[in-house]
């Protein structure tokens, strides 16, 4: 008769709160464990011991200044591409878009050192391609807005459908640069006269645009966190009511962050074309825009730990690419290698958001009442 | 005149990687997970295909191979290998009850980078001495079609002259959609996407049927890739062929309103523009024909905005779709 | 005990939520045959003790017998397996699905569907209880009487032998209310346990057989209906005798402060919620509206401080100081308080609307006010200092300034917000259902932070659906029937009978057809 009472073996509940370094203590702990996993990955496939794949990924990201400097570079950009889509997460607004309106970016600024290279001089020429790449990205990024706050249009799909658009509208215009004809490729634009190159700072190439995304960093942490649209994008982003409710205008909102969040993927495209490739591809983002998406987030929206974020994903890949180039795989290994560190960091938020109660007390408390 | 008999076949075989992969994406959103990891399943998919039946190829003497190993291997990886990538999206989205968005899309780039890597790297890795992955003979199992098809002028290029997988595809499809309305599990799965705390009151399963569906969808979507391998590119794997194909699927979900069976048509429709510039005439003006590769992705703008424009509450998408479900949330 | 058999015996059940203990040991007995009112305030664990039964939720500790056995429901599944069915206030249906379709959601069967001969199943129980329903109707084409009436079938389908529902009449006519409760008494009739949760005690009264009352989440006793008394009952809710007073300071000097004329809103499907409605709010007066719910209390607040468009008429403030006039209609909340009318409004969703839930006390208090001043930048020091304020004058319970408003209890949600909003020092002040969920305590706190405001010379509008505060509380009532102006009565003098008369029938009350 006595049947044995069951109970629920594990009872999950929300943490009421979690001081921030235990929070961040946990992270660091799912990095460490997705470090791990990785090496493990690694050794499957090469047989290499996991020393020897921690030593590689370290001499990939920082075996030489120059590898230092490429590694710093991709942080600053890849950063600016996350602090470009965080207001609009903010906002909870899931602009997957920012591939498209890097690459609008892009286009405007080559069109400029294309077109505009003999008939103004070389500073004039560089505002005008900073200007008009601004322009281009807040529009790829205003129009999905328009649509969402006019008719609460699904903007996650029409901003990724706007990547594609802007993929093609690209590979249109290389083929109509094309140079040599036939190449299928634009190559260096301007390589005799560097018109619209910025310029080398102490002589380093790279030097620029991770000043500028520094400053940018500042920016964004202060206004998120200290303006008025700041706390409107704030309100907006947790409820939409409330902030009707004291009189903001949540469409203006929706479209004045996009423009802001596309105006900035567009820098990242300037950036890209006048100060680091000097050409433009179909593949010129290289999917920071999605990756932006992953690094803000894993930044819980901070711009300042967004400089954490992206840097372990860039010294990831670079990592992962040297590994690759040593043990002769594909390149595509530091993509793995990103979304198993991902998905351990993905996974360890349960933890900083829920409590599991393992059931064993309550149960002896049970049987003592017959 | 606009040559619709070889123009035909040709969208279809562009549709069958959609279809499938918005079949399986409406199955997963309506128990309410909006899986944007779909297009990394895809790539896992085919890439699973091709390691299973790469193995058996070259370790199998020409000649000897028997047809249903051909196309058992590979379907079984494919099929295991999508289940892998949909269990792993559940454990975090249902389970650990993440963020979809960034799950989806790390699950995108893990499995694109999956694809990709062995795609490069099998070779190297199996020290093998073939120079390219070309699965020709693994390929022609899945490409044969009716003896009879060529027989039949027109009628046979239009409807019969397709290797087995794109009748599956439409199958599946029509299953999914008959599963969706017409069953007792369909409906407990609709609900479940609508409203999981009224699914769970009722004495539902939610966390089972998301598993479930995700899961099912994944491998459906997963035969999308392997589809694409073996029978469009006639085994032969290059790296980044695939594309955007698993993008234009989710996109797909949306343009038929979660109808798997307006998907075939859809996705017909889909494979048509995607290959429409090969059919227009631009002479030389070869840029021209990178904006019609345009075409797709600006009619499903335009199909998004005209959606939300005419609001109905018969179209609407899963109510709860991208939230998890915590039952004691309060 | 008096040849009663016992469908359910609860025992030393306890469960928290937190740092809430929302049932502590409680015992419970539900017998076959009778109609059991579960009565207690808000928030003093009714509802979590029966969603326990349900299998929402998971004792942490404690036993349930059902037929003297001793069972564990983990799930809502395991509930219905021992014919529990629970009816929860807010109603658990798929909108987009048919009545047919939410009523077998879940059950196991043959795979096939088939829905006419489910809609036969649920015609034949309508027609045994005295229901009407159509089977294939969309639950979103249905009003809340019928969606009602679908979780109630919904539950008898599945052979459910122990029904409990949760504040049932919270949002049905009185003439709905009498429908169910025949129909409640016909299961009574066919032996089954039922539990009603409520805290209107005319219906215990007149429904009940047995009464148990919890209060702050312990069990306090309870009684055969007949031998207690509403008095009784009260004190056992509230823990000690209440005088249920409420002060009404009269009216100093009431001057037009709002003026609504020939008012006409509609919702965003195009149904007219308010038709025509006119009338004057003075200033230093409190205005009660009262009405069914749904009758357009929300709509009205809304268009008068600029959320809700509309269709015509106006809604002309009056200022205070320069008596000048300034119309209302087609401004937002933002042109509004442009436009220098001082005007708050405490809205029903406190959590949806009023406050950002996972934003702290400063962060809240700054929605009024963060646009003030010229620059870019946001002052968060004065924010910090009103919540300082808010905290120590209205005693909110939190733990700092810093603590997210979602993790205040609900009492001390209100507060923040009330105090918030009389922070501007409005000239009117709009509420709705400000007390709703509040214990007894919070709920004077708030009528004396509002009686406060009337005596600063604020017109005061407060939406309320307990007549007796009303009637306590307003100096006038405006009764609303079906977005129309029903009747405007004296606070002082009107009879409940009166006011409920004309919230069911236009004009009711006036004179009896």
């Amino acid at each position: 008769m006595n049947e044995k009472t069951r109970v629920p073996l594990v009872h999950i509940s929300r943490r009421q709160s979690l001081p921030w370094y235990r929070a961040w203590a946990i992270r660091a702990a799912a990095i460490v464990l997705a470090l791990l996993a990785c090496a493990v990955i690694t050794t499957l496939l090469t047989g290499e011991n996991p020393i020897a794949v921690y030593g590689a990924m370290i001499e990939g990201a920082f075996g030489t200044s120059r590898r230092i400097w490429v590694l710093l570079q991709n942080v600053a950009i890849l950063l600016c591409v996350s602090l470009a889509v965080t207001p609009a997460f903010k906002m909870r607004f899931w602009n997957i878009g920012g591939e498209g309106q890097i690459m609008a970016g892009c286009l405007a600024t080559a069109a400029c050192m294309i077109t505009l290279r003999d008939v103004m001089p070389n500073w004039l020429l560089i505002v005008t391609m900073f200007v008009s790449s601004l322009l281009a990205g807040a529009i790829w990024g205003l129009i999905p807005a328009f649509f969402k706050a006019k008719w609460n249009t699904n903007e996650t799909l029409f901003t990724l459908m706007m990547n594609y658009v802007a993929t093609q509208l690209v590979a249109f215009f290389i083929i109509i640069w094309e140079s040599p004809k036939g190449s299928g490729n634009v190559g260096i634009i301007n390589q005799s006269t560097q018109a619209g190159w910025l310029p080398y700072i102490g002589g380093n190439r790279y030097l620029l645009n991770i000043l500028v995304v520094a400053l940018l960093t500042v920016g964004m942490y202060i206004y998120l966190k200290y303006t008025k649209h700041g706390y409107e994008i704030a309100v907006v982003g947790e409820s939409e009511r409330t902030a009707r409710y004291v009189g903001i205008k949540v469409e203006r909102v929706i479209m004045r962050t996009m423009l802001i969040s596309g105006a900035i993927c567009g820098l990242a495209g300037f950036l890209l074309v006048a100060g680091t490739d000097h050409t433009i591809t179909t593949t010129i983002s290289a999917s920071r825009g999605f990756t932006a998406v992953m690094v803000s987030w894993l930044a819980k929206f901070s711009p300042i730990f967004m400089v954490l974020t992206s840097f372990l994903i860039e010294f990831l890949s670079r990592g992962a690419s040297e590994i690759a180039t040593q043990f002769g795989l594909n390149h595509a290994f530091g993509d793995i290698l990103t979304g198993v560190i991902l998905f351990f960091i993905i996974g360890s938020e349960f933890f900083i958001t829920y409590k599991l109660h393992f059931r064993g007390h309550s149960g002896k408390a049970a049987e003592k009442n017959v | 005149m606009f040559d619709f008999i070889s123009f035909i076949p040709r969208a279809v075989a562009q549709s069958v990687p959609l279809l499938l992969g918005s079949t399986g994406e409406t199955l997963t959103q309506k128990s309410g997970n909006l899986n944007l990891g779909l297009p990394g399943v895809m790539y896992v998919g085919a890439i699973c295909g091709v390691i299973g039946s790469f193995m058996y190829e070259t370790n199998t003497p020409a000649g000897e191979m028997n047809a249903l190993f051909a196309v058992g291997i590979p379907v079984l990886c494919c099929l295991a290998g999508s289940l892998l990538m949909g269990l792993l999206y559940c454990f975090l989205t249902v389970t650990l009850r993440a963020n979809q968005n960034v799950t989806g899309l790390a699950l995108t780039t893990f499995g694109v980078g999956f694809g990709n890597f062995f795609g490069g790297s099998l070779i190297r890795l199996t020290d093998s001495e073939v120079p390219s992955i070309a699965l020709t003979a693994t390929s022609s199992y899945f490409k044969a079609t009716l003896p009879f098809a060529e027989d039949l002028g027109w009628f046979g290029q239009l409807f019969l002259n397709y290797g087995a997988l794109t009748y599956i595809a439409i199958a599946i499809a029509l299953i999914c959609s008959y599963f969706l309305k017409r069953t007792r599990s369909g409906l407990n799965l609709r609900a479940v996407g609508e409203d999981p705390a009224t699914a769970d009151a009722a004495g539902i399963n939610v966390t089972r049927y998301k598993y479930k569906a995700t899961c099912v969808g994944c491998m459906i979507a997963g035969l999308g890739g392997l589809y694409y391998v073996m029978d469009y590119a006639s085994g032969v794997w290059s790296n980044d062929a695939f594309g955007d194909r698993g993008w234009l699927a989710i996109a797909l979900v949306i343009f038929t309103m979660w109808r798997p069976a307006v998907s075939i048509f859809a996705s017909i429709l889909f494979g048509g523009l995607y290959i429409l510039y090969l059919f227009i005439p631009t002479g030389t003006n070869l840029a021209v024909k990178e904006l019609y590769k345009m075409l797709p992705y600006l009619v499903t703008i335009v199909v998004l905005v005209v959606v939300s424009m005419r609001k109905s509450r018969e179209n609407e998408p899963p109510a709860h779709l991208g939230l998890a479900y915590f039952r004691e949330e309060r | 005990m008096d040849g009663k058999t016992a469908a359910v015996q609860m025992r030393d059940i306890t469960k928290s939520f937190g740092s809430v203990l929302a049932n502590d040991r409680v015992w419970l007995d539900i017998y076959k045959g009778e109609i059991l009112a579960l009565l207690g305030e808000n928030g003093s664990g009714k509802t979590t003790l029966m969603n326990m039964l349900a299998g929402i939720y998971f004792p942490d500790a404690g036993q349930i017998y059902v037929d003297g056995r001793e069972v564990v429901i983990r799930s809502p599944r395991d509930a219905f397996g021992l014919g529990i069915g629970m009816i929860h206030q807010h109603f658990k249906l798929v909108d987009v699905l048919t009545a047919a379709e939410n009523i077998i959601l879940g059950l196991p069967g043959k795979e096939r569907l088939d829905i006419k001969a489910v809609a036969a199943r649920v015609r034949e129980i309508s027609e045994k209880y005295g229901f009407e329903i159509d089977p294939m109707q969309k639950v979103y084409d249905m009003s809340v009487s019928q969606k009602q009436t679908v979780e109630i079938v919904k539950v008898l389908y599945r052979g459910a032998d122990i029904l409990i529902l949760d504040e049932p009449t919270a949002v049905l006519t009185p003439q709905e209310t009498d429908r169910l409760f025949a129909v409640l008494r016909s299961m009574r009739a066919d032996g089954k346990a039922i539990v009603i949760i409520t805290h209107k005690l005319h219906e215990v009264e007149e429904l009940s057989d047995r009464v148990a009352i919890l209060r702050r989440g312990h069990f306090v006793g309870d009684m055969p209906t007949k031998k207690t008394n509403a008095a009784e009952m009260t004190s056992m809710m509230v823990g000690h005798p209440v005088e249920l007073n409420i002060k009404r300071p009269e009216p100093k000097n009431p001057q037009p402060r709002l003026e609504v004329k020939h008012l006409t809103v509609k919702d965003a499907e195009g149904v007219t919620k308010i038709d025509d409605v006119s009338f004057t709010a003075y200033s230093g007066e409190v205005l009660g509206v009262a009405g069914i719910s749904g009758s357009g209390q929300k709509e009205l607040l809304e268009a008068i401080a600029g959320l809700h468009r509309a269709e015509g008429g106006s809604i002309t403030y009056i200022d205070p100081e320069t008596g000048k006039e300034e119309e209302l209609v087609g401004k937002d909340p933002r042109d509004i308080s442009d436009m220098g009318v001082a005007l708050s409004f405490v809205p029903e969703d406190r959590l949806g609307m009023g406050l950002v839930g996972d934003m702290d006390l400063s962060d809240n208090m700054m929605l009024r006010s963060f646009r003030r001043g010229r620059g870019f930048f946001t002052d968060r020091k004065s924010p910090h200092k009103l919540a300082e304020r808010v905290v120590e004058e209205l005693g909110v319970n939190t733990p700092s300034i810093e603590t997210p408003v979602r993790r205040l209890s609900g009492g001390n949600v209100q507060k923040v917000l009330v105090g918030r909003e009389i922070s501007s020092a409005p000239t009117v002040l709009l509420t709705a259902y400000a007390v709703r969920g509040l214990d007894i305590n919070s709920s004077y706190t708030i009528y004396d932070l509002i009686n406060k405001q009337k005596e600063r010379g604020v017109a005061v509008v407060y939406v309320g659906e307990d007549l007796d505060v009303l009637l306590e509380l307003c100096d006038r009532i405006l009764v609303l029937c079906g977005g129309k102006v029903s009747g405007l009565v004296p606070g002082r003098g009107a009879t409940k009978r009166r006011v409920g008369l004309m919230m069911t029938k236009l004009g009711g009350g006036a004179d009896d057809e």
